[in-house]
């Protein structure tokens, strides 16, 4: 599902390497923890697999697709990827039914085929009674479980979630990550996560640990 | 929910900014509506003026301003001795200060001139319309207030008021008509008119009053009232001045709509950033952007028409106004200023929309 090979990205005009040479293989249905200190290179990692970055060096292969333009980049997204936040990042002043159908609007579907399956995700993560309610209505676990049915609308085969419940309370941390395994797992979907939580990142299929950009372990 | 649903939730969780916007436009389609209805509603009246029941103008060749175009007023009775002409009436434009008034439309006419007979008198009658002796329009009369009977200051000489005539055209209503012979006295243009108004023959065309003329007065030229009005180069400055004017003042709505999709795109960075993240491509941001100012721009039609309507009718009750303003806005006006607007809106958009679909999503998601 994802092949990296030598993967170099800096900023600022390569005075800030964030990415030193990341190899990395990940198979349909995994789900992996990316683990490390802040600045260690998991977001960038992540951004890298999206196509939300171009990498300086070395390939990169998502879902298949090797992203070499920008009518690949928005395919990829639209159909192959969903991303999660450690901020929801949903539209306040939308409904949050309405946030939910944006990717369905990027990608042109139908609205009877989301709106059936906007009812399944929605009554998978309890969020059901809460469609109709507008975003800044809504506690922070509620958004979080928004924001991970709005990744989910185009049936992505691959998840990627940067920090997905950093930003949540100890009780809905639990709550949202037992969702979103369930969700990943009971479609056979690949996730690629980066988190600080080692307890979370310990029930995933695999750990790999950062540090400085490269990747220093990946354990089973 | 479609793309529009996007556009609309979005101009109206920011109805300030929104409305803003479209008074800028708003501001710009009255501004344009007016200054080109008024123009035009003076042109029409000016062209009425001419018209006066005939269907050609004979005018001096090549004259900028008719008031500076001298006819022979033989010239007229070798017309209505033409088997093509019904009727030729010899009309004298002149300026005349009153006093308190620096100026006042002169009318320099024949007593038999079609325009006083239709004319509603409200008081002497047109048999007193001779010598030196003038009929006053009903405005000219408040303004000089002089009834029948009285005598009036008009340039250099002192004049008998024949009579006071309502009339429908501003112009007329406001100005002095004077027989000819005491207008061509009055202003030094002896056998001279400025122009002559021919009525045809039943039968005949207006091509034979021009060939007439071209053969047998090359220095004068016959039009028919549509050519006159389409080719009259003051026409033509007044109706340019209007339309740039006008488009003047879409450059500052222009400026508003910039300024208004700026802030849109500015103050929702990281939306637009998730909704490229979400499988957005940059020519739909760019299309979310440009169907925002298109739908500030149409708020700003609808505005700048009511508010061009409303301000017209406003202007034509007031009394010193009455008669002189006769807008002009028809679909050709609406339709010239909508696609001014429009394509305002567009250009007003571009910055933002290009701003817009060439952020970096990853980046933009990091911005504070």
């Amino acid at each position: 599902m994802v092949e990296i090979q030598d993967v170099w990205k800096s900023f600022d005009r390569g005075r800030i390497e964030v990415l030193k040479g990341v190899d990395l293989k990940v198979r349909r249905g995994e789900t992996v923890a990316l683990c490390g200190t802040s600045g260690c290179g998991k977001s960038t990692l992540l951004n890298v697999i999206a196509g939300l970055e171009d990498a300086d060096r070395g390939s990169v292969r998502t879902a298949g697709r090797t992203i070499g333009s920008e009518r690949e980049r928005v395919d990829l997204l639209r159909h192959d990827v969903g991303f999660v936040f450690q901020l929801h990042h949903l539209m306040p002043d939308l409904t949050l039914e309405e946030n939910c159908l944006v990717p369905v609007i990027a990608a042109g579907g139908k609205k009877a085929e989301a709106m059936a399956r906007l009812a399944e995700l929605a009554e998978a993560t309890g969020i059901s009674r809460l469609l109709k309610q507008r975003v800044r209505e809504l506690s922070g676990g509620e958004r979080q479980r928004g924001a991970l049915v709005r990744s989910l609308m185009n049936e992505p085969d691959l998840l990627l979630g940067d920090e997905p419940t950093g930003a949540l309370d100890e009780a809905n941390r639990e709550r949202v990550f037992a969702m979103l395994l369930d969700l990943v797992r009971a479609k056979g979907r690949t996730l690629v996560m980066a988190t600080h939580d080692l307890d979370l990142a310990m029930r995933c299929d695999r750990v790999i640990r950062m540090r400085d950009g490269r990747i220093v372990s990946d354990a089973a | 929910m479609s793309l529009w649903s996007l556009i609309f939730t979005n101009l109206r969780r920011h109805r300030v900014r929104t409305a803003i916007g479209a008074m800028g436009i708003a501001l710009g389609v009255a501004t344009m509506l007016s200054v080109v209805g008024l123009l035009g509603g003076a042109v029409k009246m000016f062209e009425r003026i001419l018209r006066n029941d005939a269907e050609m103008v004979v005018f001096e060749k090549n004259v900028s301003d008719l008031f500076f175009s001298n006819v022979p007023v033989a010239l007229v009775d070798e017309l209505e001795r033409q088997p093509f002409v019904k009727e030729a009436q010899p009309v004298l434009f002149a300026i005349v200060t009153a006093p308190d008034r620096p100026v006042v439309t002169c009318f320099g006419i024949r007593a038999e001139d079609g325009r006083l007979k239709k004319a509603e008198w409200l008081s002497g009658s047109a048999d007193a319309f001779h010598g030196e002796d003038v009929v006053l329009g009903e405005r000219a009369a408040d303004f000089l207030e002089a009834k029948a009977g009285d005598e009036v200051e008009l340039g250099q000489g002192r004049h008998k008021v024949a009579g006071v005539v309502r009339m429908e055209n501003g112009f007329e209503n406001g100005g002095v008509f004077m027989p000819l012979a005491a207008c061509q006295k009055a202003f030094h243009k002896e056998g001279f008119s400025s122009v002559v108004t021919v009525a045809l023959a039943e039968g005949h065309e207006s091509k034979d009053v021009k060939e007439w003329i071209h053969t047998e007065h090359p220095e004068m030229t016959a039009l028919e009232n549509e050519e006159f009005s389409r080719s009259y180069s003051q026409f033509k400055i007044i109706k340019s001045t209007a339309w740039v004017v006008g488009g003047c003042a879409f450059l500052l709505g222009g400026l508003s709509v910039t300024n208004t999709m700026i802030l849109s795109v500015f103050s929702r960075i990281k939306e637009i950033a998730i909704a490229r993240v979400c499988g957005f491509s940059r020519a739909q941001v760019a299309g979310m952007i440009f169907g925002e100012s298109l739908a500030v721009c149409a708020f700003g039609i609808l505005g700048g028409w009511l508010l061009s309507m409303g301000g017209l009718r406003l202007l034509q009750t007031i009394p010193q106004l009455q008669g002189y303003i006769e807008p002009n806005i028809g679909w050709q006006e609406l339709s010239g200023a909508a696609a001014l607007a429009v394509g305002t809106s567009l250009v007003g958009a571009l910055y933002p929309a290009w701003y817009a679909a060439r952020l970096n999503p990853a980046q933009a998601l990091r911005f504070e």
